[in-house]
């Protein structure tokens, strides 16, 4: 019945919207909308466990181990993101050993999706060691005596006192970058990842309905970081601490 | 001088004994020569200008300032040697400091609680009885569940000692507690240690309010520039200083 609705748009509007009575371009779509959002739930959780991960790696009283964090840091806020993905999947990627798949072929170690998770979440981690580190120096000196004067070890002050405050002192900074990265996963595009971007380009190629499917398309991602804005605006509502503010 | 990691030198009944503790930071000289014994059960008050090294001295006795030179024995522990277990020294003293330092993303009572279970990993319903038990004894009960934030700085201070108590110290320090705080709540603060002095807790304190230390300290320490000018029981300290020093201080403070 709405399919019917959708033909009978197109004969009436010249408005083809394909993917809503084409049975094809919809699948395709809804293949491309759960590659999007999986893509970017697991850039979303891997980023900030980089970002955790590094903001207290860059602590260390180890200095080789800053030095890296340093230059990992350095290396994926300056360079072009398309370029990381290029460099993993067609330069890393293909030096990595092919795997036996017990049949008598090989296949890759990581596939393209992979190596898109791996590439963005390594790029917005960068970012997230910055948001992260900023947030820890935020916290008062005197906070982390009295946390050590209590007996806590450096690890345990990190968990039970730093980190709950410096992860809410980063959180408007976080979610920026989390709504910026969420949006950067067409990249994945490049490497032919069957995400949002990637499936309208298929459709409207095939069908030649581009402007009905890029505003398809800019709805959509309206629509995801709509729901993202408002997910961790329920984050930092729930972490609010009654008297705080700073 | 004596040896590190023994604890040669030192009177035995002492909790707190500080041989010749000197400390630099950079180039300035900020203790240079402390000796000091506190007895159990003493109650002894430090005095002295600022910038004297009131604070550096109670941060050298839980190490979280480590000294250059000389000895440090808390109960029975060698704070200035290398091989020191900090854990178990910080459950044997505890420190409060100006800046109450509470944890704001924690209730008062969860404040309390924290270190004993982190820390000590002890029972959690355990160390509530008796987080409950310290809120009442400084006088909060009913203010268990606010935040840091939702208090005065006078009953954050007071939930500060108690949280300092949890830990069932042998030895508190207290560092100039009442001087970011105005003067109504002063009184409660106060009151508080008067009773933990009265329940035979050994107390340190470093204080600018002279009439406290004259009614409570058993012994008065001034300081100036690093060193220890003179000490002795209130009466005498503030009574008829020796020390040309102590007496131009205790003129412009008194
Ligand atoms: N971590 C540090 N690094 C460098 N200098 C320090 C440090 N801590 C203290 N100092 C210096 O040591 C000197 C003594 O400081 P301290 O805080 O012990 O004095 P105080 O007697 O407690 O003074 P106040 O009454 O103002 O609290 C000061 O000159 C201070 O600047
Ligand atoms: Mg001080």
């Amino acid at each position: 019945m709405v399919a019917e609705w959708f033909r009978q748009l197109k004969e009436s509007a010249n408005v083809n919207l394909t993917i809503f009575y084409d049975r094809f371009d919809g699948l395709t779509y809804l293949n491309g909308l759960a590659t999007t959002v999986k893509l970017s739930a697991a850039c979303l959780a891997l980023s900030v466990v980089f970002g955790i991960g590094g903001a207290w790696l860059q602590r260390s009283g180890w200095a080789p181990l800053r030095w890296l964090v340093n230059g990992y840091v350095a290396f994926f806020r300056n360079t072009p993101p398309l370029a990381q993905l290029y460099f993993f999947y067609f330069g890393v990627g293909s030096i990595m050993p092919l795997i036996p798949d017990g049949a008598g072929g090989t296949h890759r170690l990581f596939d393209n999706f992979q190596w898109a998770v791996i590439s963005m979440s390594l790029f917005a981690g960068a970012f997230n060691v910055e948001i992260f580190r900023a947030g820890i120096e935020a916290v008062p000196k005197a906070t982390t005596d009295a946390a050590e004067a209590l007996g806590y070890s450096r690890f345990g002050a990190y968990i039970h006192i730093v980190l709950p405050l410096a992860f809410r002192i980063s959180l408007p900074a976080l979610n920026n970058n989390l709504v910026t990265m969420v949006k950067g996963t067409t990249i994945a595009y490049a490497i032919g990842v069957p995400e949002l971007l990637t499936a309208s380009a298929t459709i409207w190629n095939a069908s030649t309905n581009i402007p009905e499917m890029m505003n398809v398309l800019m709805i959509t991602f309206l629509a995801l970081v709509g729901i993202l804005v408002v997910a961790m605006h329920r984050i930092e509502r729930a972490l609010h601490i009654p008297g705080y503010n700073r | 001088m004596a040896a590190g990691g023994t604890m040669s030198g030192i009177s035995g009944d002492a909790v707190v004994s500080l041989r010749d503790v000197h400390k630099s930071f950079g180039a300035t000289e900020v203790l240079g020569g402390i000796s000091m014994d506190v007895g159990r059960g003493d109650v002894v008050c430090i005095i002295g200008p600022s910038g004297s090294g009131k604070s550096t001295l109670l941060r050298c006795i839980n190490a979280l300032v480590p000294v250059d030179r000389g000895e440090i024995v808390v109960a029975g522990m060698t704070v200035t040697s290398p091989t020191l277990d900090k854990l178990a020294l910080r459950r044997k003293v505890g420190i409060v400091f100006q800046q109450y330092n509470l944890f704001p993303h924690k209730t008062a009572l969860q404040n309390v609680m924290m270190a004993p279970i982190h820390v000590l990993k002890r029972d959690r319903r355990e160390v509530e009885e008796l987080a409950r038990q310290l809120m009442r004894k400084v006088r909060l009960s009913g203010k268990e569940a606010c935040y840091p934030g939702e208090l005065s700085g006078g009953q954050q201070q007071r939930v500060a000692i108690a949280r300092s108590l949890a830990m069932k110290p042998e030895v508190m320090m207290f560092d100039e507690v009442t001087a970011a705080l105005d003067p109504e709540t002063v009184k409660e603060v106060l009151t508080t240690i008067r009773e933990l002095a009265e329940d035979g807790m050994t107390c340190m304190l470093v204080t600018h309010e002279m009439g406290f230390a004259r009614e409570i300290a058993d012994r008065v320490y001034f300081t100036d520039r690093g060193v220890i000018v003179e000490h002795g029981p209130p009466k005498e300290l503030f009574g008829s200083p020796r020390d040309p020093r102590t007496r131009e201080f205790l003129e412009h403070v008194l």
